[in-house]
């Protein structure tokens, strides 16, 4: 066994019946499947994902480097030995201003703090701070389509917006996209979706759920192998709606509580004992043949584990 | 005619309830929103009582969420927003903005108190 494996922490996410050890090319021991996705040449990889990383908050208690974290997170990445085929942000990338010039001025910092990544294939998702009071006008000026699909090595990635509407919901218009989208695609495609707050019902005491988010999950449980990837909840956490599984991922600005553990919903004020306690990001081993693995990065002090 | 007078103040204290029972209409609850708070965010209310909540909205849309019944509303501004409630549990239940509306959005919360009537 490759030692490596003993020292990270990471999740078999999907069961692979009648699957056999190998040793991949990322030199991870997986578990393979017994069959390819159709007709694509399926090959493993891994990309990174950062959330909530709220540029523009300012809050000592809570985190009194605001200013410093996202570049630490960006040395974190830059510094991984096999870099990532591209990283994605889902959400919450600035925090949110009812000034407008300052939201365009925080997403513009933001932007250039990010471009110092060493990987330039960079996938944006809008949070709610950043699109929610302006219906993502300057999300898109800066970040592009606030909704979108692409390809990459036998997975079809899905970017969907759950923010822009500041009522939280996808809409009748992205659901009809969404349906075109699928239908192009064989049952056994693998999918991976990425969006900011959690499709399925989460937590709705503390509005930690999409609207409509039920009736984009009707249209993906057509396929055998789905992932959603999201933000907005400020931890990890792991979910599963029938054969779909759900993860959330770590902010990088503060956490917040385990949902419905307190009565309110406030961020984990900082630690001076353990700075950056519960804030990081992941690594998502991607093989197509249904298998999953994420390798949570903390931040500690400016480095990572 | 003092005797007179006290039998005419009987009747009306005799029939008023009556007259009140008869013409029950829901008591209406005004609850405004601003940014970022409920007024009042906190409301008690009897188990089993209809009552109609009235919403209005001084500044921007906020959202009512009430999950523990299903409730749910957009305010909008320059509206009112009225929906008919008779909680059919007693308990304390939290309910917030769901249209995101700013920096204290995650702030704006309130309770209603519902009490075994």
């Amino acid at each position: 066994m490759n030692p490596l494996i003993d020292r990270r922490k990471f999740l078999q996410l999907a069961s692979l019946g009648g699957g056999a050890a190998f040793m991949s090319g990322l030199g991870f021991e997986v578990l393979a499947a017994d069959r390819l996705s159709a007709g694509v040449a399926a090959e493993d990889f891994y990309f990174v994902q950062l959330s909530d990383t709220h540029w523009g908050f300012k809050g000592p208690d809570k985190n009194p480097d605001a200013a410093g974290t996202l570049q630490k997170a960006v040395a974190a990445v830059n510094a991984l030995d096999k870099q990532p085929d591209f990283v994605v942000f889902t959400g919450d990338l600035t925090h949110t201003t009812d000034d407008a010039q300052e939201r365009r001025r925080r997403m513009s910092e933001f932007k250039a703090i990010v471009s110092e990544l060493k990987v330039k294939q960079i996938k944006f998702i809008p949070g709610e701070h950043d699109a929610s009071l302006d219906k993502g006008e300057a999300y898109q000026a800066y970040f592009g389509d606030l909704h979108y699909s692409f390809n990459h090595k036998g997975i079809h990635f899905i970017a969907l917006d759950n923010v822009s509407d500041p009522a939280a919901q996808l809409g009748l218009a992205q659901l009809d996209w969404l349906k075109a989208d699928l239908q192009a695609l064989a049952a056994n495609t693998p999918i991976v979706v990425l969006t900011h707050r959690p499709l399925f019902d989460l937590y709705a005491k503390w509005d930690w759920t999409t609207r409509d988010g039920q009736q984009a999950i009707d249209l993906l449980m057509a396929f055998e192998n789905v992932a959603v990837f999201y933000g907005h909840i400020h931890q990890e956490h792991h979910h599963v709606t029938g054969h779909i599984v759900h993860h959330a991922a770590k902010s990088l600005i503060f956490p917040l509580p385990a949902p419905g553990s307190v009565p309110k919903r406030a961020p984990i004020p900082w630690n001076p004992a353990k700075p950056y306690n519960g804030l990081g990001f992941r690594n998502i081993e991607a093989y197509p043949w249904k298998n999953y693995r994420l390798d949570e990065k903390a931040i500690i002090s400016g480095e990572t584990l | 005619m003092k005797a007179y007078w006290h039998k005419c103040l009987l009747c009306l204290l005799l029939l008023t309830p009556l007259a009140a029972t008869a013409n029950a209409e829901p008591t209406v609850i005004v609850i405004k929103a601003s940014k970022f708070l409920f007024q009042p965010a906190k409301i008690e209310l009897k188990k089993g009582q209809t009552v109609i909540l009235e919403f209005t909205s001084s500044d921007r849309l906020h959202g009512f969420s009430l999950p523990d019944f299903a409730l749910q509303a957009d305010i909008e501004p320059g509206k009112t927003t009225r929906i008919s409630f008779t909680p059919d549990k007693a308990g304390t239940f939290v309910f917030r903005c769901s249209v995101f509306c700013g920096d204290g959005h995650e702030d704006m919360a309130g309770e209603i108190v519902v009490k075994d009537s």
